[in-house]
């Protein structure tokens, strides 16, 4: 029996309760309000209270009024048929609570993760009398396009024995598959569905290994510049209008894994329904199917509930965990973590705990590392391997960096891509910051040329700054052939027109090959007899390299494009003579 | 049987304290003293002691004044019968019509659920060129206008109200002054659109608490109206001055400020009015727009700053112009591929050759040398700004974009604009130089 309570203060989302029998620290309960029930979770016990965050609107909550407490921390449905779903920071499914409340979310509305009444075609993988452990799988049903595992339930302690599996069929989620006794003689028995506490990472795994295999992104700043690695994180700041939304949704449709894990937290809902409506529609290059089949929104936007902001990212990374737990590549993207961070600033204000800078709490940084912490790439008891790699975006306050929700991520993080406004200003997208950002994770391309033109860009940069002082007139050729080497390497490789279909996705064999050309063009000396020349090389130079940008890299016109920007580059005076 | 209290303990700022028993979170209370009577809300309990909030302000209150709960949280009617009327923040009538009290809703009602929005396709005709041409409005678009204090907002906001083609207006006024209060009314009478307009405004003298109703109960009309099936534009006047208001609140119930004395959850309290912005699924649809101030300029003061994550776009207001660099219709991608063909192309060609024109002029400031391509771009600068950017140019959007290539052709060879030659063949005026007066 769990404990009950009585409100004893209500204070925006935040209850005081009087609490009878033991609560644990994060359990779950309900504060009613005539006949619904408002979730919330235990934030602090302070002798015979504990605070409450409330996951919903408080309006008309009142002293006296009942609390129930569930035993249970906040926890997720985990099992087959959440791929191509679209949940609120509680896990409801929206398109399902649509269909029962209609226009609005109606707090109090709880709906269960996966549908009881669909099927699965379940096959058995292991046999009476097998030894199984937590996170085994014991068999597969389809869904979408791979094998989803159905495994011994995380929480299950040591080595069992299986009892009884059931026959190759159809089941519904809540029919048993398994039973399962455990070395103490504890009888389990298995579903497919299995509950899970999001705030504790899933760890089946035996080993966590290093990331050193590139997520290729077909972003070629990222992949070329500022790469990412599979199971390796990294954080994409800026100022709004940067462009940090439409870089992530970039990324989930082009990225090389298997599953994307979409936690829209805080932000606009419009940009959310354009994944909803958009990705059903288009096809996955990989498989040839919809995308939405390889996705799941997790999506608590600006104006849902505060609290339930906090959870959405804990639920999105804890169903990547459990498909990562099948061996599958997960990409989880968090746009944005500062609204999550706000969350725990507003918690904590109502708290009244003692604050640190800019009134966020001092347990900001060690909260947003352990939120980093939980990707990685793992080997799983079967000896496969399984990644989960988190990009999370930062919208920091006045785009100044130096904030500290800016500051703990970058702490934490494998690859930083700075946004910049004076670069989305002059329209240079994607406006990641080729002199501010950094990775540490390897390139797809050699390592020697992206050295080699990151010098070139530092240079061309430090001459513009000067020529801004001094004028073209007072610029030595030799620095303004720099400068527009520079320009060059900007406005053919560093820049991406994302809604051209060739320029938009650059696969990493592409980058490799074009970025090569595009070396050995920035290591070729360039004289000219004067700055107009050399302008007009330049202009000819880049208008090819960008017609060649659009071609498709098996087409004829690709190589017979390459042969005439290298004849141009092996002669400059025929374009400038 | 609703008890009454005549026991207020504590008073402080617009808050009071009192004991009292089964009171709800947010339920209005009547506070009657001397000076009069004026709602209030419970926003804190803590044991049988009740913070309420006074609308009308906690002067002249006294400490047995008699409070009376109302078991309800604010409402406000909602019918035909507001159209053309004038109200408080409270909800209370500024016009001299009568009382309305039928069919009452709640405000700052539930969010919408994502999956039942859908993506934005109309656009807003506005008659204003640097609009519809270069960022074009959207139908469920919420969009601040960042000015600096004394710049045109209000006005521009009223001729965006009278042209854009919606069925009902909305207009909710925070901290307006009385004067810009008769202009919006005036404007809106002379030009007929009283008739379809609500408004719902505080003006610089009311108390400062009812200027934190004015978003939810404007935003809670449109809401309803727009289920109805109408098209909703909601005009906000000054977002500053409510986040201002929240401020003033939140220090009095001694929470701890973030960033410049503002609450730590400002973005949250933006993002749950902007957020009303939608296109529904089978109804109507509510657009925003917000004057915003920005104190000393600055952008990156919190109240624009937040904004500007929360909004989609923003218009920048300077010199009595909408100025072309930073301002952004997130939106008008949506819209502008379906309007005519050389629609996209004059947008940014104009812009491209603008931002090149500002490069000459701050040549020109240095004292560098002028090129004749310079001096090309000197006399496109001087055309745009007169005949494009000038808020009182007043022409449908296919009249902007034939003024667009009478300009270019007047200035440049089709060869230097960089425009594609098949929209040159179709577009490029033939007799050139000819001079349009819109």
């Amino acid at each position: 029996m769990s404990a009950t309570g009585k409100i004893q203060g209500v204070n925006g989302n935040m209850l005081t309760v009087e609490f009878d029998d033991a609560v644990g620290q994060n359990e779950v309960g309900y504060a009613w309000i005539g006949d619904v029930g408002l979730m919330c979770e235990v934030v602090r016990v302070r002798g015979k209270y504990v605070d409450m965050q409330v996951f919903e609107d408080t309006t008309g909550l009142q002293v006296g009024g009942k609390v129930e407490f569930s035993g249970n921390l906040l926890d997720v449905e985990l099992g087959p048929g959440l791929l191509g779903q679209v949940f609120d920071g509680l896990r409801n499914p929206l398109h399902r609570v649509a269909e029962k409340c209609g226009f609005f979310l109606k707090r109090g509305t709880y709906v269960e993760a996966l549908p009881r009444d669909s099927e699965w075609a379940f096959t058995p993988v292991v046999k009476k009398g097998d030894e199984v452990s937590a996170g085994i799988a014991l068999g597969t049903v389809p869904e979408g396009i791979f094998a989803h595992k159905i495994m011994v339930p995380f929480g299950i302690k040591g080595p069992c024995s299986v009892e009884e599996i059931a026959e190759a069929g159809k089941y519904t989620v809540e029919k048993k598959i398994a039973q399962l006794k455990d070395e103490r003689g504890v009888v389990h028995e298995v579903t497919m569905v299995q509950n899970w506490p999001v705030k504790i990472p899933i760890s089946c795994h035996k080993e966590r290994l290093k990331p050193t295999e590139p997520l290729v992104t077909k972003v070629r700043i990222i992949d070329t510049f500022f790469p990412v690695a599979r199971g390796g994180t990294y954080c994409i700041p800026g100022p709004f209008g940067a462009g940090k939304t439409v870089l992530q949704q970039i990324t989930s449709r082009h990225a090389d894994v298997d599953v994307v894990v979409v936690a829209a937290c805080g932000e606009r809902a419009g940009e959310v329904v354009e994944t909803i409506r958009e990705f059903p529609e288009l096809v996955d290059p990989r498989t040839g199917r919809s995308l939405m089949e390889r996705t799941v929104i997790i999506c608590n936007t600006s104006s849902m509930p505060v609290a339930a902001r906090e959870a959405s990212v804990y639920t999105a990374v804890t169903l990547a965990e459990y498909y990562r737990q099948m061996g599958l590549s997960v990409l989880l993207l968090a746009d944005s973590t500062s609204r999550w961070a706000q969350a725990l600033r507003e918690a904590s204000g109502r708290l009244e705990e003692i604050p640190g800078e800019e009134a966020f709490p001092a347990y900001l940084e060690s909260v947003v590392a352990s939120f980093y912490e939980r990707g990685g790439v793992l080997t799983l008891p079967d000896g496969s391997t399984g990644s989960i790699t988190i990009g999370g975006t930062v919208s920091p306050a006045g785009g100044n960096f130096d904030e500290p929700v800016t500051q703990s991520t970058l702490k934490v993080v494998g690859a930083f891509h700075g946004l910049s406004r004076s670069r989305s200003d002059a329209r240079r997208y994607p406006a990641i910051d080729p002199l501010e950002s950094w990775s540490r994770y390897p390139s797809v391309v050699d390592s020697n040329d992206v050295a080699m033109a990151r010098e070139i860009l530092k240079k061309g940069n430090d001459v513009a700054q000067m020529m801004k002082v001094v004028g073209e007139e007072g610029t030595p050729i030799e620095d303004f052939v720099t400068y527009m080497k520079a320009e060059y390497v900007d406005s053919t490789y560093l820049q991406q027109d994302a809604y051209d279909k060739v320029d938009g996705a650059s696969p990493a064999e592409r980058q490799k090959h074009v970025f090569g050309a595009l070396a050995r063009i920035l290591a070729t000396p360039l004289t000219f007899e004067n700055k107009e020349d050399g302008r007009r090389f330049f202009h000819r130079l880049t208008h090819l390299t960008k017609d060649w940008n659009r071609l498709e890299m098996d087409s004829a016109d690709f190589g017979k494009l390459q042969g005439e920007i290298e004849d141009i580059v092996s002669n400059p005076t025929s374009v400038s003579g | 049987m609703r008890r009454v209290y005549h026991r207020i303990e504590n008073i402080s700022g617009n808050v009071i304290n009192l004991r009292a028993e089964d009171v709800t979170y947010r339920e209005l209370a009547e506070v009657t003293s001397r000076r009069g009577m004026s709602l209030a809300q419970v926003i804190r309990l803590k044991g049988d002691e009740v913070s309420l909030q006074v609308f009308a302000g906690s002067r002249g209150v006294a400490t047995d004044a008699q409070v009376r709960f109302l078991g309800h949280t604010m409402r406000v009617p909602f019918s035909d019968s507001l159209l053309g009327r004038i109200f408080t923040g409270g909800s209370v009538p500024r016009d001299k019509g009568p009382v309305l009290s039928d069919n009452l809703i709640e405000i700052g009602g539930p969010p919408v659920n994502p999956v039942k929005r859908i993506i934005p396709s109309k656009m807003v005709r506005t008659g204003i060129p640097m609009i519809d041409v270069f960022n074009t409005l959207v139908e469920s678009q919420k969009l601040p206008i960042f000015a600096a204090a004394g710049e045109p907002y209000n006005q521009l906001l009223a001729r965006i109200a009278l042209q854009a083609e919606v069925d009902i207006i909305i207009l909710g006024g925070m901290g307006l002054k009385y004067d810009d209060y008769l202009y919006f009314r005036d404007t809106l009478d002379e030009q007929g659109a009283l008739a379809r307009t609500v408004m719902f405004v505080h003006t610089a003298a009311d108390p400062v608490v009812e200027c934190l109703l004015v978003p939810d109960i404007s935003l809670a009309v449109a809401e309803n109206f727009a289920l109805a099936g109408k098209r909703v534009l909601v005009l906000l006047t000054d977002m500053t001055s409510f986040a201002d208001a929240l401020k003033e609140i939140a220090i009095t119930m001694e929470q701890i400020p973030s960033n410049r004395g503002y609450p730590g959850d400002l973005y949250s309290q933006l993002a749950s009015r902007y957020e009303k912005a939608v296109d529904f699924d089978t109804a109507g649809s509510i657009s925003i727009l917000a004057a915003t101030t920005m104190p000393g300029d600055d952008v990156t003061h919190p109240v624009p700053d937040n904004t500007g994550y929360i909004t989609e776009g923003q218009f920048y207001l300077r010199d009595g112009h909408i100025e072309p660099f930073g301002s952004l219709s997130r939106l008008k991608q949506q819209v502008n591929g379906k309007t005519r063909d050389d629609h996209r192309t004059i947008m940014n060609t104009m812009i491209q050759l603008f931002a090149a024109y500002r490069e000459s002029l701050e040549k020109l400031a240095m004292g560098f040398r002028m090129s004749p391509w310079d001096e090309k771009l000197l006399k496109y600068g001087k055309r745009f700004e007169h005949e494009m950017m000038d808020l009182s140019v007043n022409i449908p959007l296919e009249q902007a974009l034939d003024l667009g290539w009478a300009i270019l052709a007047d200035c440049f060879e089709p060869m230097e604009t960089g425009i594609h030659s098949s929209l040159i063949d179709k577009f490029w005026p033939k007799a050139a130089g000819v001079e349009t007066n819109p």
